[in-house]
């Protein structure tokens, strides 16, 4: 059961250093959908207690709209707006990497460093949950592409999302679904504008929205 | 009575989309703000009996903001039924950009104008810092299309930044919660709760460092949405490029919500003897956000921006009201219900002004009070209310603040947020003046103003004016009640 469980956040771990250095639009929303269907098995395997309902339901529901929903919303958008890969990236692949194998060591420093109340299922959940949301963080700042940055979003749910699992036993299952339908419609409103920056700019470089600041003193 | 207030808005979003004619969805707008707006009256004057448990319902703190919720919209909505109809069908040109845009279709507007003001209203509600996360972020999604209704490139780049930015932060207040719920449960990991009420009253026994932790995330989360420096990037551009109407709202509404998830954490803190650190964080942020919004008042272009940027510098106040605690959260509670209506008012002037000179930079505009009399003497009586001074309510609640900032210990506060608000005056005194005084460009004869467009504003500036004299023995009684529930004092 542990084992299963220490894989899956190994594996959670390269996808997030899978998605720093990929430039393929196409590729990135693969891996993330990837993760959203791994993050759907977390509930059931770190809840020590058997099968849950309330798990299974949350598992479910999660797995469906990160592995299937968000795909193929995302890669609608990406066919309506033409992109193909990220070019010219803010910070650059190489370096995205280096540092990203910098803040995993943090992350793994501060995770064991961390006094929890109580034992996490695994050792590996806190370190794993937060390099999750750093990478999420990196994304949106570090990219160009209006798409990536939705993609950063969705990873950054998905790191919050695991170390609420790591965390949290209490949290009631009506709010967990609240959650949930809000990251939906964030990530369905997001997909609309994204559709509708390709529409009047011609590309969707969020980086190009800039014409909105003051004017020099 | 309290999911009557949430739930009415949203079945009134859902018929917009289907009423196909635009006189009878205006028609529909107007009476459902109506009816919220009574709905919350008797939400005041009989309050529904609360649950202990309960996850949602209005205690004096949701009360107070639902009342300012309501009534803002009611305003609003009676203004933005006559500037729908007032908007030009087809192809338009943005004078300040020479971009070409049209409209988002109106059915979109008002279904989520309505949707927003139910997701306000479950904020409001909200007991339970879950429902609470939820709504917020629920209102994020609510407002972006209303802030694309023009459709141009600009009014794009505000709602992405908005959209991302503030889920953003949202998200981060997510992870908040989660301690949240380590803080409180036991050894075991079980009985962990975000119920307010529930965390208040266990108080010491909460995890003091993690408790921190969740203040700060949460702090950084709701304080992205309500505007503090550095987290405001986003606010003057959306509120800038949204609808007027929608700017109304969003400033003096929304802003507020944002701050009742940070007063209720607070009041977890300072129930857990976490209050100063809490505190202390409240009144760096708001120092910093009064000062960095003063210095951007201080050389204003636009005066939709100006506007913005002032309710950054009132968010600022609140913060640092809520920080020093005691009186000046009575103050601060005081202070939001003044700079709401004044700011709301303001916004529905400024969309006056957009309308009859087709810009927003402030050099263009000029003769405010020749050319539209009423919008241009609101204007001036405006000036005098945003900045504090009497007889206007805004004095009354930013003196109780600055009181408690120059208590002894800590005068360098009190003289900061002073110098801040005089710069902050000097920048918007300059701004208003122009646009009133002198003589309109091409010297356009006087207009005739429509009721609609001048009413709700007068409505409003004449609340902020009233409650520099008189408050009403309900609202003084909700006030002081809502102040001790969330840890402060009375004056």
């Amino acid at each position: 059961m542990n084992n299963a469980l220490d894989m899956l956040l190994v594996i959670l771990v390269l996808t997030d250093l899978v998605l720093l250095g990929s430039s393929r639009l196409r590729n990135a929303i693969r891996i993330a959908a990837l993760q959203g269907l791994m993050l759907g098995l977390l509930p059931l395997l770190a809840h020590g207690h058997g099968l849950v309902w309330s798990a299974v339901l949350l598992g479910a529901g999660s797995a469906l709209l990160k592995g299937f929903v968000f795909p193929a919303l995302l890669n609608r958008a990406l066919r309506e707006t033409n992109a193909r890969r990220e070019i010219e990236p803010l910070v650059g692949y190489v370096p995205s990497l280096l540092i990203g194998m910098g803040v995993l060591a943090l992350s793994f420093g501060f995770g064991a460093r961390l006094p929890l109340p109580w034992p996490a299922p695994s050792q590996w959940l806190v370190p794993a949950g937060l390099f999750t949301v750093w990478t999420g963080l990196f994304l949106i700042v570090a990219r160009r592409k209006a798409i990536t940055q939705v993609l950063g979003y969705v990873v950054l749910e998905n790191g919050i999302f695991a170390l609420g699992m790591v965390l949290v036993e209490a949290m009631p299952l009506l709010v967990e679904l609240g959650v949930l339908l809000d990251v939906f419609v964030a990530v369905f409103v997001m997909g609309i504008i994204v559709f509708h920056i390709n529409r009047e700019f011609d590309h969707i470089d969020a980086d190009q929205l800039r014409a909105l600041k003051e004017p020099a003193p | 009575m309290t999911w009557t207030l949430v739930i009415l808005p949203l079945l009134a979003a859902v018929a917009a989309v289907l009423v196909r004619s635009d006189r009878i969805r205006r028609a529909l707008l107007v009476a459902t703000a109506a009816a919220h707006f009574l709905l919350a009256a008797a939400c005041w004057f009989a309050p529904p009996v609360l649950a202990p448990g309960a996850w949602v319902g209005f205690d004096a703190a949701g009360r107070l903001f639902l009342g300012i919720a309501s009534l803002l919209f009611l305003a609003t909505a009676v203004y933005a039924a006559h500037s729908l109809g007032r908007e030009a069908r087809g192809r338009q040109t943005e004078e300040d950009t020479g971009s070409v845009f049209v409209n988002a279709p109106e059915a979109v507007f008002t279904a989520c104008l309505l949707a927003f003001l139910s997701t306000m209203t479950l904020v409001a509600a909200s007991r339970h810092l879950g429902v609470l996360w939820v709504a917020v972020e629920a209102t994020t999604l609510a407002t972006a299309p209303l802030i694309y209704f023009h459709r141009q490139p600009s009014s794009l780049e505000a709602t992405w930044k908005y959209l991302l930015v503030c889920s953003v932060g949202i998200a981060l207040a997510l992870l908040g919660n989660f301690l949240l719920v380590v803080a409180s449960a036991a050894a075991d990991g079980s009985d962990g709760t975000l119920l307010v009420t529930e965390l208040v009253a266990r108080g010491g026994t909460l995890r003091a460092p993690w408790l921190k932790a969740a203040f700060a995330l949460l702090l950084v989360g709701y304080g992205t949405k309500m505007g503090l420096v550095p987290m405001h990037t986003w606010l003057p551009d959306a509120h800038s490029e949204a609808p007027s109407p929608v700017s109304a709202l969003l400033s003096g509404a929304l802003l507020n919500c944002a701050f009742l998830g940070i007063l209720r954490a607070h009041s977890i803190c300072a129930a857990a003897g976490l209050g100063d650190f809490s505190g202390g964080l409240l009144v760096a942020f708001g120092l910093a956000t009064v000062a960095v919004a003063a210095a951007f008042l201080a050389n204003a272009a636009d005066y939709k921006r100006m506007l913005a940027y002032s309710s950054i510098e009132h968010m600022g106040l609140l913060a640092l009201g809520a920080g020093l605690g005691g009186a000046a959260l009575y103050g601060a509670l005081l202070h939001a219900v003044n700079h709401s209506a004044v700011k709301a008012g303001l916004f529905l002037l400024a969309g006056n002004f957009l309308a009859a000179y087709r810009t927003k930079t402030i050099a263009r505009v000029a003769g405010g009070i020749r050319r539209l009399p009423a919008t241009g003497l609101l204007w001036l009586a405006g000036l005098f209310a945003i900045a504090g001074s009497p007889p206007f309510g805004t004095f009354a609640s930013e003196f109780t603040i600055l009181k408690e900032a120059f208590a002894p210990g800590r005068t360098a506060v009190g003289i900061a947020a002073l110098a801040a608000l005089a710069i902050a005056f000097a920048g918007m005194s300059k701004a208003f003046l122009g646009m009133a005084l002198g003589r309109p460009p091409d010297e356009a004869p006087a207009e005739r103003e429509a009721a609609a467009t001048v009413w709700p504003a007068l409505a409003l500036l004449a609340a902020s004016l009233v409650l520099g004299f008189w408050i009403p023995s309900g609202l003084q009684a909700g006030l002081e009640h809502a102040a001790r529930l969330l840890g402060g004092g009375v004056p």
